[in-house]
Order: structure tokens, then C-alpha cells, then sequence
């Protein structure tokens, strides 16, 4: 409770100095709309039908971004993490990819894929991929040899082995996986939308506000939404980790 | 009486470390064995290839029935901390119907005394309750010979006592064959109907020696008895136990010779 407080007193004073900021002189009032401009937007767009379905194209993509990034990168974090041999014939094609920043594959995708939303979904899922891989991978050098050698003793195969002890055993580090890709997905998709000419989306929302009427207090509430649905798709993750994932 | 377990000339090699060196042994239906040795001489490897976890370098094993069953010292790494402790126990069950699993796993749960800790986690549990639970699996599982490795050395003295006797009396009420390895002389004393006592590594056998004392033990008065007390000095001295510049293999060999007019009899 103590650091419930604390945050909320972290909150307040947040909000206190962009206040300060937003209705000092230093600052012209349309680039930095002070918060209770902003709030009192963010009311009136949430009761605006536009704005809301917005906000469900980003989440919807989010969360298809995701659901395919945990399809294929817990499938192929299993064949790597148990088969050295792809890994290790996969290393060097991996670490090349895995630093190239999803806005870079913008001009690509949108050459092959087209302007629809195949292509900032393909993205998020490309930049999500990594932490799902990455740590199943890591689950699976950590899984306790104890634990495979007593399901062998008890008459389990090697297809056995890997889904009834290997993966749940590597189930958290997934779901931290997860977690983290949750946030990648939503920043990339967001950046997309924002950048690829995009026709909805929160990302679009944003352009559009400050490229047609310059409407900062819009385009700050395009920012708090998506960093709202950021803080909800973490600590729903964390709360399914701490139901479902105690040990 | 026959024999569940027939062990011949069992060697194990890795690379150039010779862990076993040729050991022959049986273990009869019903009987509870106790192999023992010093630290380091092969016990794991012997029963890792007895349990077909790693194949012998030479040599066969032969069990009489279809698996056996292995409860390892460290439990807390054993238990599937994703499965419920009825879960736990049912693992080795999957090929029965739902319900035969359900009914065999609550049995043995019964067996060590934990019907009540069923739905719990294994790491709710106390060190002592989990290597139960360990047991409750083997158990369920039927099989042919329970193998135990080092099973009480991590649990702290009280509970390594309540253990021993849980094992004695699931063992006398169904008849189980068990072989415990361990390093612990008097465990091996009070546990066994039978000790194998072997050498340092490579592991040889050193000594069979049947343990004189009867089925219905005590921790207090077993200890103390006559019988006890001189097979554990017997089992120490074959282990060298506080001469280690002695030559393990000549001396034990010595013993051997000696051994055999007196414990025969």
C-alpha cells in the first residue's frame, strides 16, 4: 500500500511540473498543452466513436502481432534450445537479424506486403519475435537435467520429455518473454501506423492531429492512450505470470 | 525366493576414468539391499546404469518385471514444481484411465501419510513432506525394484529417521524390492536386509554381507544392538573408514578372506 502511495505521489507531481511547464512562458502554450487541456481532450475523445475505434485497431493488432510471435517463436525456441545443430547452424543468420530495427523493414514491407494492415502487424511480429526466442532458448539451457532424467525413469520419450517437462518448465521465462514483446509489438506498431501512412490506428491518430489542424492536446492524448494500454498489457501479462506461473 | 534384479559384471568407463570395474550381484524378491561406499566410487554411475539412464560400458543388467522406479536425493529438483503434488505422483501414470490414476495416486499418497497434502505444491512443502511425496510417486508407479539415491542425505537428522521408518513399512506392507545406495554406514545397517559394500573407485564389490537383525527395527533399540553395533564397525573397517594412505583394494581383499569364515557362519 506504502508504494501504492508512493506511486500515486509520483503521478502527481509528474503531472504538477508539466502543468508548471505547459502554462509557463518559456514554452508556447500549443506545442505543450498542459495536462488539464489535455485530460479534458482525452474525455471527449473517449466518448467519440473515431477515436475509440482507433484505439481497438492498435490493440487488436497488438494482440495479433503477439499471438502470432508467441506461434512461431515458441515452436522454433523449442527446435533451437534442444537441437544444437540448427542452433548452431542458425546462429549467425539470428544475431544478424535480430538487431535490425523493425522502422528500417518499413520501405521493404511496404513494397512486398502493401499498405494494409499485414504490414504493421508483420513488423510488430518481427520485432517481438527476439524476447519470445530468446528466452524460450535461455529456458531450455536452464532446464534442471534432474528433471528429464526422473520423466525418463518413468518411461517418458523424447517428444514426452519436451512438452510435458521441458515446456512447462520453461514456461516463465516465456511468459517473461512475453512480456517484454507485449511492449516491443505496441511501440512498433504505434510507429508504424504512424510513419507507413496507415489508415487507422493509433499511431494515424497521432499524425493526423498534429498534421492537419496541429492539435498537440490530440496528439498528447494519442500518447497517454498508448502508453495506458502499454501499462494494462504488462501487468495483465504479469498478473496471468503470478495466477498461473508461481513457482 | 527369486531374483528381482541380476546385476553381471558390470563396468563403466568414461573415456579414460574407470567409475565400475565389473560388478556382479542380485537382489532377491522382496529384499531391501543397502550398497554403500565411500564418496566418489561409482555409486551414482551404478545407478544410473542399473535405472538404463546411461548405457554400461560392459556388462548386463536384468530386471525381473517391466521398469523400476527412482527416488533421487534431491527432491526439491525432482518434484515438477508445475504440478500439484497429486499431479506429481500421477506422472508416471499417464498410459492408465483417469480415474485408475486418480485412485492409485491417492493411495500411495496415503501410503506416506500425505492424503491431505494432495492439491498442495511441492515447494509449499517441508524438505522432509517433498521426498515423501518423491517416494508416493515411485510407489504408485508399481515397479518391479525402487532404486534410491542417497534419498535421506538432505533432509536434517529427525526427519532422516522418520524416513527411514516410513520406508521400512511401506516396503514390509507391499513387498517392495528396494536398493538404497549410500554413503552412510549406519543407515545401510539399519535400512538393509542385505549390504554390498564397495571400494573406491574404480567401484569393485568388497563384502556381501547379510545384516543379522530383525524385520521389525526401532530407531532407539536397533541402534544399540549388539548385532548393530559390530556390523557397523565391520562395514566401517571394510570402508577404511579413518585410514586413507591404506591401500583400499589389498586391505579390503585381506578383510575379504578374513570376513568369509566368520560372517558365513
Amino acid at each position: 500500500m506504502r508504494a501504492f502511495t508512493r506511486g500515486l505521489l509520483g503521478i502527481a507531481g509528474f503531472l504538477a511540473l508539466w502543468e508548471l511547464l505547459g502554462r509557463s512562458p518559456l514554452i508556447p502554450a500549443h506545442a505543450l498543452p498542459p495536462p488539464s487541456v489535455v485530460f479534458g481532450e482525452l474525455v471527449v475523445q473517449l466518448t467519440s466513436p473515431d477515436f475509440i475505434s482507433h484505439v481497438v485497431a492498435t490493440v487488436l493488432a497488438v494482440l495479433i502481432a503477439i499471438g502470432i510471435a508467441i506461434a512461431i517463436a515458441v515452436p522454433s525456441g523449442l527446435v533451437l534450445g534442444s537441437v544444437p545443430a540448427v542452433r548452431h547452424a542458425t546462429r549467425a543468420i539470428v544475431e544478424f537479424l535480430r538487431p535490425i530495427p523493425s522502422v528500417a523493414l518499413i520501405p521493404l514491407a511496404l513494397v512486398v506486403l502493401g499498405f494494409g494492415p499485414e504490414t504493421k502487424i508483420t513488423l510488430a511480429v518481427y520485432a517481438a519475435l527476439w524476447p519470445i526466442l530468446f528466452n524460450t532458448i535461455y529456458a531450455l539451457d536452464e532446464l534442471d537435467p534432474l528433471l528429464v532424467e526422473t520423466s525418463r525413469v518413468f518411461g517418458t520419450g523424447r517428444v514426452g520429455v519436451l512438452f510435458r517437462v521441458a515446456l512447462p518448465s520453461a514456461l516463465p521465462f516465456v511468459l517473461t518473454g512475453i512480456r517484454l514483446a507485449a511492449t516491443t509489438a505496441l511501440i512498433v506498431m504505434v510507429s508504424v501506423e504512424l510513419m507507413a501512412g496507415s489508415q487507422i490506428g493509433l499511431g494515424y491518430f497521432i499524425m493526423e492531429a498534429r498534421s492537419g489542424p496541429g492539435r498537440m492536446d490530440q496528439v498528447l492524448v494519442g500518447t497517454v492512450v498508448a502508453g495506458a494500454i502499454g501499462v494494462l498489457l504488462n501487468s495483465g501479462l504479469e498478473r496471468v505470470r503470478r495466477r498461473w506461473v508461481a513457482w | 525366493m527369486s531374483n528381482m534384479l541380476e546385476v553381471a559384471d558390470l563396468g563403466h568407463t568414461y573415456g579414460d576414468y574407470e567409475a565400475i570395474g565389473g560388478l556382479t550381484f542380485t537382489v532377491r524378491a522382496g529384499e531391501l539391499v543397502c550398497v554403500v561406499g565411500p564418496s566418489g566410487c561409482g555409486k551414482s554411475t551404478l545407478l544410473r546404469t542399473i535405472s538404463g539412464l546411461i548405457a554400461p560400458s560392459r556388462g548386463d543388467v536384468s530386471l525381473k518385471g517391466s521398469h523400476l522406479a527412482v527416488v533421487f536425493q534431491d527432491y526439491s529438483r525432482s518434484l515438477f514444481p508445475w504440478l500439484s503434488v497429486q499431479g506429481n505422483v500421477e506422472f508416471p501414470l499417464r498410459k492408465l484411465p483417469r480415474a485408475e490414476r486418480r485412485a492409485r495416486a491417492a493411495e500411495a499418497l496415503e501410503w506416506v501419510g500425505l492424503g491431505a497434502a494432495a492439491r498442495k505444491r511441492p515447494w509449499q512443502l517441508s524438505g522432509g513432506m517433498q521426498q515423501r511425496v518423491a517416494i508416493a510417486r515411485a510407489l504408485a508407479y508399481r515397479p518391479a525394484l525402487l532404486l534410491m539415491d542417497e534419498p535421506f542425505a538432505s533432509v536434517d537428522a529427525q526427519t532422516r529417521f522418520e524416513l527411514e521408518d516410513l520406508l521400512l513399512r511401506v516396503r514390509r506392507e507391499h513387498d517392495t524390492t528396494v536398493l538404497v545406495v549410500t554413503h552412510d554406514i549406519d543407515e545401510s545397517v539399519y535400512l538393509g536386509d542385505r549390504i554390498l559394500v564397495l571400494s573406491g573407485s574404480p567401484a569393485r564389490l568388497v563384502a556381501d554381507l547379510d545384516v543379522p537383525l530383525p524385520a521389525e527395527r526401532d530407531q532407539v533399540t536397533t541402534r544399540t544392538d549388539e548385532a548393530f553395533v559390530a556390523l557397523r564397525s565391520k562395514v566401517a573397517r571394510l570402508l577404511n573408514v579413518g585410514k586413507p594412505s591404506m591401500d583400499v583394494e589389498k586391505w579390503a581383499a585381506a578383510e575379504r578372506e578374513s570376513l568369509s569364515e566368520t560372517v558365513s557362519s
